[in-house]
Protein backbone atom coordinates (compact mmCIF):
# COMPACT_ATOMS: atom_id res chain seq x y z
CA UNK A 1 0.00 0.00 0.00
CA UNK A 2 1.00 3.33 -0.44
CA UNK A 3 3.27 4.85 2.19
CA UNK A 4 2.14 8.85 1.17
CA UNK A 5 -1.29 8.37 0.87
CA UNK A 6 -1.78 6.85 4.37
CA UNK A 7 0.62 9.63 5.71
CA UNK A 8 -1.55 12.35 4.28
CA UNK A 9 -4.57 11.06 5.45
CA UNK A 10 -3.15 10.99 9.73
CA UNK A 11 -5.07 13.52 10.87
CA UNK A 12 -8.50 12.50 10.01
CA UNK A 13 -7.55 8.54 10.83
CA UNK A 14 -6.29 9.23 13.86
CA UNK A 15 -8.50 12.39 15.04
CA UNK A 16 -11.11 12.78 12.86
CA UNK A 17 -10.09 15.98 11.74
CA UNK A 18 -12.51 17.70 9.43
CA UNK A 19 -13.38 21.26 8.22
CA UNK A 20 -16.00 23.62 9.55
CA UNK A 21 -16.97 25.83 6.44
CA UNK A 22 -16.28 29.51 7.61
CA UNK A 23 -19.11 30.62 5.29
CA UNK A 24 -21.89 28.81 6.38
CA UNK A 25 -20.63 26.83 9.50
CA UNK A 26 -21.45 23.13 8.36
CA UNK A 27 -19.30 20.67 9.85
CA UNK A 28 -17.87 18.73 7.42
CA UNK A 29 -16.13 15.07 7.72
CA UNK A 30 -14.77 13.39 5.35
CA UNK A 31 -12.86 16.76 4.45
CA UNK A 32 -13.99 18.40 1.46
CA UNK A 33 -12.41 20.86 -0.85
CA UNK A 34 -15.82 22.83 -1.68
CA UNK A 35 -18.59 22.90 0.75
CA UNK A 36 -21.44 20.80 -0.46
CA UNK A 37 -23.77 23.03 1.67
CA UNK A 38 -23.01 26.51 0.40
CA UNK A 39 -19.87 26.02 -2.71
CA UNK A 40 -17.28 27.98 -0.78
CA UNK A 41 -13.65 26.99 -0.22
CA UNK A 42 -13.72 24.96 2.95
CA UNK A 43 -10.33 24.65 4.62
CA UNK A 44 -10.51 25.38 8.76
CA UNK A 45 -9.55 22.30 10.64
CA UNK A 46 -12.06 21.11 12.42
CA UNK A 47 -11.82 18.30 15.45
CA UNK A 48 -14.64 16.12 15.46
CA UNK A 49 -15.57 14.55 19.32
CA UNK A 50 -15.73 10.93 18.34
CA UNK A 51 -19.19 10.97 19.98
CA UNK A 52 -22.10 9.64 17.42
CA UNK A 53 -24.60 6.96 17.26
CA UNK A 54 -24.91 3.89 14.85
CA UNK A 55 -27.29 4.96 12.11
CA UNK A 56 -26.83 1.68 10.69
CA UNK A 57 -24.62 -1.53 10.70
CA UNK A 58 -24.57 -4.63 8.54
CA UNK A 59 -22.11 -7.75 9.75
CA UNK A 60 -19.78 -8.84 7.58
CA UNK A 61 -18.54 -12.59 7.38
CA UNK A 62 -16.37 -12.65 3.82
CA UNK A 63 -13.69 -9.70 3.83
CA UNK A 64 -12.05 -8.15 1.11
CA UNK A 65 -8.19 -9.00 0.59
CA UNK A 66 -6.53 -6.81 3.44
CA UNK A 67 -9.25 -7.25 6.24
CA UNK A 68 -9.25 -11.24 6.22
CA UNK A 69 -8.17 -11.18 10.05
CA UNK A 70 -10.52 -9.00 11.20
CA UNK A 71 -13.20 -11.21 9.38
CA UNK A 72 -16.15 -11.66 10.59
CA UNK A 73 -16.56 -7.77 11.37
CA UNK A 74 -18.79 -5.12 11.38
CA UNK A 75 -19.29 -2.00 9.11
CA UNK A 76 -21.47 0.74 10.05
CA UNK A 77 -22.57 4.26 9.22
CA UNK A 78 -22.01 6.32 12.42
CA UNK A 79 -24.25 9.54 12.70
CA UNK A 80 -21.51 12.15 14.46
CA UNK A 81 -22.70 14.24 17.54
CA UNK A 82 -21.64 17.13 14.79
CA UNK A 83 -23.79 15.89 11.87
CA UNK A 84 -21.92 13.64 9.38
CA UNK A 85 -22.12 10.57 8.40
CA UNK A 86 -18.87 8.22 8.47
CA UNK A 87 -18.26 4.80 7.32
CA UNK A 88 -15.95 2.86 9.76
CA UNK A 89 -16.12 -0.52 11.71
CA UNK A 90 -17.43 -1.23 15.12
CA UNK A 91 -15.19 -2.68 17.53
CA UNK A 92 -14.91 -4.11 21.11
CA UNK A 93 -18.30 -5.48 20.89
CA UNK A 94 -17.89 -8.44 22.50
CA UNK A 95 -20.76 -10.21 21.83
CA UNK A 96 -23.07 -7.33 22.48
CA UNK A 97 -25.90 -6.91 19.64
CA UNK A 98 -25.72 -3.98 17.97
CA UNK A 99 -29.02 -1.87 16.89
CA UNK A 100 -29.39 1.56 14.87
CA UNK A 101 -29.73 4.34 17.75
CA UNK A 102 -26.44 3.01 19.80
CA UNK A 103 -24.24 5.50 21.47
CA UNK A 104 -20.66 4.62 20.07
CA UNK A 105 -17.30 6.49 20.38
CA UNK A 106 -14.05 6.73 18.31
CA UNK A 107 -10.86 4.81 19.13
CA UNK A 108 -7.87 4.10 17.41
CA UNK A 109 -7.35 0.68 15.78
CA UNK A 110 -5.61 -1.17 13.36
CA UNK A 111 -8.33 -1.02 10.29
CA UNK A 112 -5.97 -2.96 7.85
CA UNK A 113 -2.91 -4.96 7.16
CA UNK A 114 -0.92 -5.29 4.32
CA UNK A 115 0.23 -8.33 3.30
CA UNK A 116 2.16 -7.23 0.35
CA UNK A 117 6.18 -6.35 -0.07
CA UNK A 118 6.00 -3.26 2.52
CA UNK A 119 4.32 -5.25 4.98
CA UNK A 120 2.29 -2.13 6.04
CA UNK A 121 0.11 -2.08 9.06
CA UNK A 122 -2.80 0.82 8.91
CA UNK A 123 -4.44 2.20 11.68
CA UNK A 124 -7.40 4.53 11.78
CA UNK A 125 -11.12 5.27 13.41
CA UNK A 126 -12.72 2.50 14.46
CA UNK A 127 -16.22 2.89 16.85
CA UNK A 128 -17.05 1.38 20.20
CA UNK A 129 -20.76 1.24 21.83
CA UNK A 130 -20.28 4.04 25.27
CA UNK A 131 -20.38 2.10 27.70
CA UNK A 132 -22.21 3.56 30.86
CA UNK A 133 -22.93 6.88 31.89
CA UNK A 134 -24.56 10.00 30.42
CA UNK A 135 -23.13 11.11 27.34
CA UNK B 1 -30.38 17.75 -33.31
CA UNK B 2 -30.61 13.87 -35.14
CA UNK B 3 -33.41 11.31 -34.10
CA UNK B 4 -31.18 8.29 -32.99
CA UNK B 5 -32.78 4.76 -33.38
CA UNK B 6 -31.09 1.20 -32.42
CA UNK B 7 -30.38 -0.43 -35.21
CA UNK B 8 -28.76 -3.75 -33.95
CA UNK B 9 -28.17 -5.18 -30.86
CA UNK B 10 -26.24 -8.39 -29.13
CA UNK B 11 -25.25 -10.39 -26.79
CA UNK B 12 -23.30 -13.70 -25.76
CA UNK B 13 -24.94 -15.93 -22.61
CA UNK B 14 -24.18 -14.60 -19.11
CA UNK B 15 -21.49 -16.91 -16.69
CA UNK B 16 -18.67 -17.99 -15.81
CA UNK B 17 -16.85 -18.21 -19.47
CA UNK B 18 -13.27 -20.03 -18.49
CA UNK B 19 -12.92 -20.71 -22.11
CA UNK B 20 -13.03 -17.09 -23.46
CA UNK B 21 -11.09 -13.69 -22.85
CA UNK B 22 -12.19 -10.51 -22.65
CA UNK B 23 -11.16 -9.73 -26.39
CA UNK B 24 -13.11 -13.15 -27.72
CA UNK B 25 -16.39 -12.02 -25.70
CA UNK B 26 -15.78 -8.14 -27.36
CA UNK B 27 -15.55 -9.36 -30.63
CA UNK B 28 -18.34 -11.80 -29.99
CA UNK B 29 -20.12 -9.31 -29.19
CA UNK B 30 -19.48 -6.88 -32.09
CA UNK B 31 -19.63 -9.26 -34.73
CA UNK B 32 -22.81 -9.93 -33.74
CA UNK B 33 -24.32 -6.65 -32.53
CA UNK B 34 -23.22 -5.83 -36.85
CA UNK B 35 -24.89 -8.89 -38.00
CA UNK B 36 -27.89 -7.75 -36.54
CA UNK B 37 -27.79 -4.01 -38.05
CA UNK B 38 -27.47 -4.87 -41.44
CA UNK B 39 -23.82 -5.07 -41.64
CA UNK B 40 -23.30 -1.55 -40.35
CA UNK B 41 -19.78 -0.38 -39.82
CA UNK B 42 -19.72 1.72 -36.58
CA UNK B 43 -17.03 4.56 -36.90
CA UNK B 44 -16.66 4.52 -33.51
CA UNK B 45 -16.80 2.44 -30.30
CA UNK B 46 -17.32 3.21 -26.39
CA UNK B 47 -16.66 0.23 -24.48
CA UNK B 48 -17.87 -0.08 -21.12
CA UNK B 49 -15.59 -2.18 -18.63
CA UNK B 50 -14.84 -1.53 -15.09
CA UNK B 51 -12.52 -4.22 -14.37
CA UNK B 52 -10.37 -4.85 -17.21
CA UNK B 53 -7.07 -3.11 -15.73
CA UNK B 54 -7.34 -4.80 -12.63
CA UNK B 55 -9.08 -8.28 -13.08
CA UNK B 56 -7.28 -8.96 -16.54
CA UNK B 57 -4.68 -6.45 -15.72
CA UNK B 58 -5.95 -4.88 -19.26
CA UNK B 59 -6.36 -1.22 -20.14
CA UNK B 60 -6.79 0.96 -23.71
CA UNK B 61 -9.80 -1.30 -24.06
CA UNK B 62 -10.64 1.10 -27.51
CA UNK B 63 -7.34 -0.27 -29.24
CA UNK B 64 -7.54 -3.67 -28.34
CA UNK B 65 -11.12 -4.61 -29.17
CA UNK B 66 -11.44 -2.54 -32.73
CA UNK B 67 -8.39 -4.58 -33.71
CA UNK B 68 -9.35 -7.59 -32.52
CA UNK B 69 -12.61 -7.54 -33.58
CA UNK B 70 -12.59 -6.31 -37.06
CA UNK B 71 -13.25 -2.51 -36.57
CA UNK B 72 -9.32 -1.57 -37.09
CA UNK B 73 -9.00 2.17 -36.99
CA UNK B 74 -11.81 2.78 -35.70
CA UNK B 75 -12.15 5.31 -33.02
CA UNK B 76 -12.32 3.72 -29.69
CA UNK B 77 -12.44 4.63 -26.07
CA UNK B 78 -13.43 3.20 -22.45
CA UNK B 79 -16.30 4.35 -20.51
CA UNK B 80 -16.28 4.15 -16.97
CA UNK B 81 -18.96 4.63 -14.25
CA UNK B 82 -18.95 1.93 -12.12
CA UNK B 83 -22.24 -0.14 -12.87
CA UNK B 84 -23.48 2.29 -14.76
CA UNK B 85 -20.61 1.87 -17.63
CA UNK B 86 -23.06 0.46 -19.84
CA UNK B 87 -25.71 3.22 -20.35
CA UNK B 88 -22.84 5.96 -19.66
CA UNK B 89 -21.37 4.32 -22.86
CA UNK B 90 -25.12 4.31 -24.76
CA UNK B 91 -25.31 8.09 -23.38
CA UNK B 92 -21.79 8.94 -25.35
CA UNK B 93 -23.09 6.92 -28.59
CA UNK B 94 -25.84 9.16 -28.23
CA UNK B 95 -24.93 12.31 -28.10
CA UNK B 96 -22.53 11.24 -30.79
CA UNK B 97 -24.86 10.49 -33.23
CA UNK B 98 -27.02 12.93 -32.17
CA UNK B 99 -24.92 15.58 -32.60
CA UNK B 100 -24.81 14.81 -36.56
CA UNK B 101 -20.86 14.45 -36.10
CA UNK B 102 -21.05 10.26 -36.27
CA UNK B 103 -23.40 8.13 -38.20
CA UNK B 104 -22.67 5.26 -36.69
CA UNK B 105 -21.72 4.41 -33.30
CA UNK B 106 -21.33 1.16 -31.44
CA UNK B 107 -21.66 0.43 -27.49
CA UNK B 108 -19.95 -2.58 -25.91
CA UNK B 109 -20.42 -3.69 -22.65
CA UNK B 110 -18.26 -6.21 -21.84
CA UNK B 111 -16.44 -7.21 -18.42
CA UNK B 112 -14.45 -10.49 -17.71
CA UNK B 113 -15.20 -10.99 -13.71
CA UNK B 114 -13.88 -14.91 -13.44
CA UNK B 115 -10.13 -13.70 -14.32
CA UNK B 116 -9.21 -13.90 -10.77
CA UNK B 117 -10.46 -15.71 -7.55
CA UNK B 118 -13.73 -14.44 -6.38
CA UNK B 119 -12.43 -12.34 -3.32
CA UNK B 120 -9.53 -10.34 -5.67
CA UNK B 121 -12.38 -9.61 -7.95
CA UNK B 122 -14.89 -8.31 -5.44
CA UNK B 123 -11.61 -6.26 -4.12
CA UNK B 124 -11.10 -4.81 -7.98
CA UNK B 125 -14.94 -3.93 -7.34
CA UNK B 126 -14.67 -1.59 -4.27
CA UNK B 127 -12.33 0.61 -6.52
CA UNK B 128 -15.67 1.91 -7.56
CA UNK B 129 -16.12 3.04 -3.96
CA UNK B 130 -14.43 6.05 -1.87
CA UNK B 131 -11.03 4.77 -1.62
CA UNK B 132 -9.99 6.51 1.14
CA UNK B 133 -13.05 6.85 3.61
CA UNK B 134 -14.89 3.32 2.15
CA UNK B 135 -13.25 0.78 1.04
CA UNK B 136 -10.11 1.45 3.50
CA UNK B 137 -12.59 0.65 6.87
CA UNK B 138 -12.89 -3.22 5.17
CA UNK B 139 -16.60 -1.65 3.00
CA UNK B 140 -17.60 -3.21 -0.24
CA UNK B 141 -20.43 -2.64 -2.61
CA UNK B 142 -22.50 -5.68 -0.82
CA UNK B 143 -21.99 -4.10 2.36
CA UNK B 144 -23.00 -0.55 1.18
CA UNK B 145 -26.01 -2.42 -0.06
CA UNK B 146 -26.58 -4.08 3.50
CA UNK B 147 -25.84 -0.89 5.06
CA UNK B 148 -28.81 0.10 3.16
CA UNK B 149 -30.96 -2.43 3.09
CA UNK B 150 -30.87 -2.52 7.34
CA UNK B 151 -32.07 1.20 7.70
CA UNK B 152 -34.80 1.01 5.41
CA UNK B 153 -36.18 -2.16 7.50
CA UNK B 154 -35.64 0.33 10.77
CA UNK B 155 -37.28 3.45 8.94
CA UNK B 156 -40.18 1.84 7.88
CA UNK B 157 -40.66 -0.96 10.16
CA UNK B 158 -40.47 -4.00 8.00
CA UNK B 159 -39.20 -7.56 7.91
CA UNK B 160 -36.36 -8.85 5.85
CA UNK B 161 -38.72 -11.31 3.78
CA UNK B 162 -40.56 -8.06 2.19
CA UNK B 163 -37.95 -8.28 -0.36
CA UNK B 164 -38.72 -11.58 -1.27
CA UNK B 165 -40.75 -10.25 -4.62
CA UNK B 166 -37.61 -8.92 -5.93
CA UNK B 167 -35.48 -12.13 -6.65
CA UNK B 168 -38.44 -14.43 -7.12
CA UNK B 169 -39.64 -12.25 -10.20
CA UNK B 170 -36.12 -12.05 -11.35
CA UNK B 171 -35.09 -15.93 -11.48
CA UNK B 172 -38.78 -17.12 -12.85
CA UNK B 173 -38.26 -14.05 -16.22
CA UNK B 174 -34.54 -15.56 -16.14
CA UNK B 175 -35.78 -19.17 -16.56
CA UNK B 176 -37.39 -18.01 -20.29
CA UNK B 177 -33.98 -16.12 -20.90
CA UNK B 178 -31.57 -17.87 -23.17
CA UNK B 179 -28.73 -15.84 -22.14
CA UNK B 180 -28.93 -15.90 -18.14
CA UNK B 181 -26.90 -17.08 -15.78
CA UNK B 182 -29.38 -18.93 -13.39
CA UNK B 183 -32.32 -19.99 -15.54
CA UNK B 184 -34.40 -21.72 -12.66
CA UNK B 185 -37.41 -20.23 -10.67
CA UNK B 186 -36.55 -20.21 -6.94
CA UNK B 187 -39.54 -20.16 -4.18
CA UNK B 188 -40.46 -17.92 -1.01
CA UNK B 189 -39.05 -20.84 1.21
CA UNK B 190 -35.68 -21.11 -0.46
CA UNK B 191 -35.34 -17.06 -0.26
CA UNK B 192 -36.58 -17.09 3.78
CA UNK B 193 -33.94 -19.99 4.27
CA UNK B 194 -31.43 -18.72 2.26
CA UNK B 195 -27.97 -18.21 3.93
CA UNK B 196 -27.37 -14.62 5.46
CA UNK B 197 -24.42 -13.31 4.25
CA UNK B 198 -23.91 -9.58 5.02
CA UNK B 199 -26.76 -9.31 7.72
CA UNK B 200 -29.64 -8.52 7.14
CA UNK B 201 -28.27 -9.49 3.31
CA UNK B 202 -29.26 -13.20 2.11
CA UNK B 203 -27.09 -14.53 -1.52
CA UNK B 204 -30.38 -13.98 -3.13
CA UNK B 205 -29.95 -10.30 -2.12
CA UNK B 206 -27.07 -9.34 -4.24
CA UNK B 207 -26.84 -10.48 -8.42
CA UNK B 208 -24.44 -12.87 -8.94
CA UNK B 209 -21.38 -10.70 -10.79
CA UNK B 210 -20.25 -12.96 -14.11
CA UNK B 211 -18.79 -12.46 -17.48
CA UNK B 212 -20.53 -10.72 -20.47
CA UNK B 213 -20.88 -8.66 -23.34
CA UNK B 214 -23.42 -7.08 -25.50
CA UNK B 215 -23.63 -4.16 -28.00
CA UNK B 216 -25.29 -2.04 -29.50
CA UNK B 217 -25.59 0.13 -32.79
CA UNK B 218 -26.65 3.73 -32.82
CA UNK B 219 -27.48 5.73 -35.81
CA UNK B 220 -29.82 7.73 -37.83
CA UNK B 221 -33.00 5.93 -39.47
CA UNK B 222 -32.17 6.88 -42.65
CA UNK B 223 -28.53 4.89 -42.69
CA UNK B 224 -30.74 1.74 -41.15
CA UNK B 225 -30.01 -0.82 -44.08
CA UNK B 226 -33.47 -1.49 -45.94
CA UNK B 227 -33.23 -5.11 -45.27
CA UNK B 228 -32.32 -4.83 -41.53
CA UNK B 229 -35.09 -7.69 -40.75
CA UNK B 230 -36.66 -6.30 -37.40
CA UNK B 231 -38.21 -3.14 -35.79
CA UNK B 232 -36.05 -0.60 -34.90
CA UNK B 233 -36.21 1.57 -31.66
CA UNK B 234 -35.75 5.10 -31.10
CA UNK B 235 -33.50 6.80 -28.36
CA UNK B 236 -35.86 9.48 -26.76
CA UNK B 237 -34.59 10.81 -24.10
CA UNK B 238 -31.20 10.09 -22.48
CA UNK B 239 -29.71 11.63 -18.95
CA UNK B 240 -26.37 11.22 -16.62
CA UNK B 241 -26.75 12.41 -12.92
CA UNK B 242 -23.72 11.74 -10.34
CA UNK B 243 -24.17 12.24 -6.61
CA UNK B 244 -21.88 11.60 -4.23
CA UNK B 245 -19.59 8.61 -4.34
CA UNK B 246 -19.72 7.55 -0.36
CA UNK B 247 -23.10 7.21 0.66
CA UNK B 248 -22.14 8.58 4.10
CA UNK B 249 -21.71 11.88 2.19
CA UNK B 250 -25.58 12.39 2.11
CA UNK B 251 -27.89 13.87 4.46
CA UNK B 252 -30.63 11.19 3.08
CA UNK B 253 -29.12 7.59 1.67
CA UNK B 254 -32.62 6.14 1.28
CA UNK B 255 -33.25 8.83 -1.00
CA UNK B 256 -31.29 7.44 -4.18
CA UNK B 257 -31.79 11.18 -5.21
CA UNK B 258 -29.61 10.86 -8.64
CA UNK B 259 -31.91 8.17 -9.86
CA UNK B 260 -34.93 10.26 -9.05
CA UNK B 261 -33.35 13.38 -10.87
CA UNK B 262 -32.09 11.08 -14.18
CA UNK B 263 -35.28 9.17 -14.22
CA UNK B 264 -37.26 13.13 -14.40
CA UNK B 265 -34.84 14.36 -17.04
CA UNK B 266 -35.06 11.56 -19.65
CA UNK B 267 -38.95 11.52 -19.74
CA UNK B 268 -39.06 15.13 -19.77
CA UNK B 269 -36.69 15.27 -22.79
CA UNK B 270 -39.03 12.23 -24.40
CA UNK B 271 -42.61 13.98 -23.19
CA UNK B 272 -43.62 11.27 -21.00
CA UNK B 273 -43.97 10.16 -17.48
CA UNK B 274 -42.47 7.55 -15.81
CA UNK B 275 -46.06 5.53 -15.72
CA UNK B 276 -46.32 5.54 -19.55
CA UNK B 277 -43.61 3.15 -19.82
CA UNK B 278 -44.26 -0.29 -20.22
CA UNK B 279 -41.54 -1.88 -18.90
CA UNK B 280 -38.85 -0.50 -16.23
CA UNK B 281 -35.41 -2.38 -16.54
CA UNK B 282 -33.75 -0.78 -13.24
CA UNK B 283 -30.69 -1.61 -11.57
CA UNK B 284 -31.45 -4.90 -9.68
CA UNK B 285 -27.45 -5.53 -8.61
CA UNK B 286 -28.94 -5.81 -4.90
CA UNK B 287 -32.67 -5.88 -4.12
CA UNK B 288 -32.78 -3.12 -1.93
CA UNK B 289 -31.50 -1.28 -4.96
CA UNK B 290 -34.48 -2.18 -6.75
CA UNK B 291 -37.03 -0.68 -4.17
CA UNK B 292 -35.22 2.07 -3.54
CA UNK B 293 -35.13 3.20 -7.29
CA UNK B 294 -38.64 2.15 -7.96
CA UNK B 295 -39.44 4.46 -5.09
CA UNK B 296 -36.62 7.01 -6.69
CA UNK B 297 -38.98 7.32 -9.72
CA UNK B 298 -42.31 7.71 -8.42
CA UNK B 299 -43.57 4.49 -8.56
CA UNK B 300 -43.92 3.81 -5.04
CA UNK B 301 -43.76 5.65 -1.99
CA UNK B 302 -40.99 5.50 0.67
CA UNK B 303 -40.88 1.77 1.89
CA UNK B 304 -43.49 0.82 -0.29
CA UNK B 305 -41.51 -0.50 -3.01
CA UNK B 306 -41.82 -4.04 -1.73
CA UNK B 307 -45.94 -3.92 -2.01
CA UNK B 308 -45.23 -3.32 -5.26
CA UNK B 309 -43.35 -6.60 -5.63
CA UNK B 310 -45.69 -8.65 -3.19
CA UNK B 311 -48.43 -7.48 -5.26
CA UNK B 312 -46.94 -8.83 -8.62
CA UNK B 313 -47.28 -5.25 -10.20
CA UNK B 314 -43.92 -5.52 -11.18
CA UNK B 315 -43.99 -9.28 -13.05
CA UNK B 316 -44.46 -9.17 -16.59
CA UNK B 317 -48.10 -8.95 -16.68
CA UNK B 318 -48.45 -5.74 -13.89
CA UNK B 319 -48.36 -2.05 -13.83
CA UNK B 320 -44.57 -1.94 -14.05
CA UNK B 321 -42.67 -4.95 -15.20
CA UNK B 322 -39.26 -4.79 -13.92
CA UNK B 323 -36.35 -7.43 -14.65
CA UNK B 324 -38.34 -8.48 -17.57
CA UNK B 325 -35.34 -10.55 -18.90
CA UNK B 326 -33.86 -11.73 -15.43
CA UNK B 327 -32.32 -8.62 -14.50
CA UNK B 328 -28.72 -8.88 -13.16
CA UNK B 329 -30.44 -11.08 -10.59
CA UNK B 330 -30.92 -13.83 -12.89
CA UNK B 331 -29.73 -12.99 -16.10
CA UNK B 332 -26.19 -12.22 -13.99
CA UNK B 333 -24.08 -9.00 -13.70
CA UNK B 334 -21.25 -8.42 -15.75
CA UNK B 335 -20.83 -5.15 -14.06
CA UNK B 336 -19.63 -2.52 -16.24
CA UNK B 337 -21.57 -4.87 -19.20
CA UNK B 338 -24.79 -4.61 -17.22
CA UNK B 339 -26.03 -1.50 -18.51
CA UNK B 340 -25.71 -2.43 -22.03
CA UNK B 341 -27.65 -5.84 -21.52
CA UNK B 342 -30.89 -4.09 -20.29
CA UNK B 343 -30.84 -1.95 -23.00
CA UNK B 344 -30.48 -4.86 -25.76
CA UNK B 345 -33.31 -6.52 -23.34
CA UNK B 346 -35.49 -3.27 -23.67
CA UNK B 347 -34.84 -3.00 -27.34
CA UNK B 348 -35.93 -6.54 -27.84
CA UNK B 349 -38.76 -6.09 -25.99
CA UNK B 350 -40.17 -3.13 -28.04
CA UNK B 351 -39.08 -4.90 -31.23
CA UNK B 352 -41.34 -7.70 -30.21
CA UNK B 353 -38.70 -10.69 -30.07
CA UNK B 354 -38.32 -11.40 -25.89
CA UNK B 355 -40.05 -14.72 -26.07
CA UNK B 356 -42.10 -16.17 -23.28
CA UNK B 357 -41.45 -12.90 -21.74
CA UNK B 358 -42.92 -10.61 -24.13
CA UNK B 359 -44.84 -8.11 -22.75
CA UNK B 360 -47.51 -7.60 -25.09
CA UNK B 361 -47.84 -4.40 -27.30
CA UNK B 362 -44.61 -3.12 -25.86
CA UNK B 363 -44.33 0.18 -26.88
CA UNK B 364 -42.22 2.58 -24.32
CA UNK B 365 -39.02 1.57 -22.10
CA UNK B 366 -37.48 2.87 -18.83
CA UNK B 367 -34.12 1.69 -19.06
CA UNK B 368 -31.68 2.55 -15.74
CA UNK B 369 -28.36 1.52 -14.84
CA UNK B 370 -26.54 2.77 -11.26
CA UNK B 371 -23.01 3.25 -10.41
CA UNK B 372 -22.60 2.32 -6.74
CA UNK B 373 -25.73 3.46 -4.78
CA UNK B 374 -26.97 5.71 -7.21
CA UNK B 375 -23.67 7.62 -7.28
CA UNK B 376 -24.27 7.83 -10.97
CA UNK B 377 -27.78 7.45 -12.04
CA UNK B 378 -27.66 6.69 -16.32
CA UNK B 379 -31.78 7.19 -17.57
CA UNK B 380 -32.59 6.10 -21.42
CA UNK B 381 -36.36 6.35 -23.11
CA UNK B 382 -36.82 4.03 -25.58
CA UNK B 383 -39.81 4.07 -28.14
CA UNK B 384 -40.94 1.35 -30.91
CA UNK B 385 -40.49 3.43 -33.68
CA UNK B 386 -43.86 2.74 -36.01
ZN1 LIG C 1 -20.42 26.14 3.55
Amino acid sequence: MEVPRHWRLRQQRYALVGEVCPHCDAKLFPPRDVCPHCGQEARTRFTFSGRGEVYSYTHMSDAPAGFEQNAPYTVALVKLEEGPLVTAQLTDLDGKPVEIGMPVEMVTRRIRSDDGEKGILVYGYKFRPVLAGPR
Amino acid sequence: MSDVVIAGVSQTPVGEHWDWSLRNLAAQAVQAGRRDAGGLMPQVVYIANVLASTVSHQANLGSLVASNAGLAGVEGVTVEAAGASGGAAARMAFLAVSSGIVDVAMVLGVEKFTDQAYAEAETALAQTMDADYESMQGATPTSQAALLMQRYLHDYNVQHDCFAGFPLNAHANAAHNPNAFFRKPISRQVYEQAETVNEPFNIFDAAPYADGAAALILTRSDIVPKDVGHGLVRITGSSIVTDTLALHDRTDPLAFQAAGFSIERACSQAGILPQDADLFELDDAFSIYAALSLEAAGFARGGEAWRLAEQGQIALGGSVPISTMGGSKGRGNPVGATGVYQLVEAALQLRGEAGKNQIPGARRALVQSLGGPASTAVTHVLEKLI
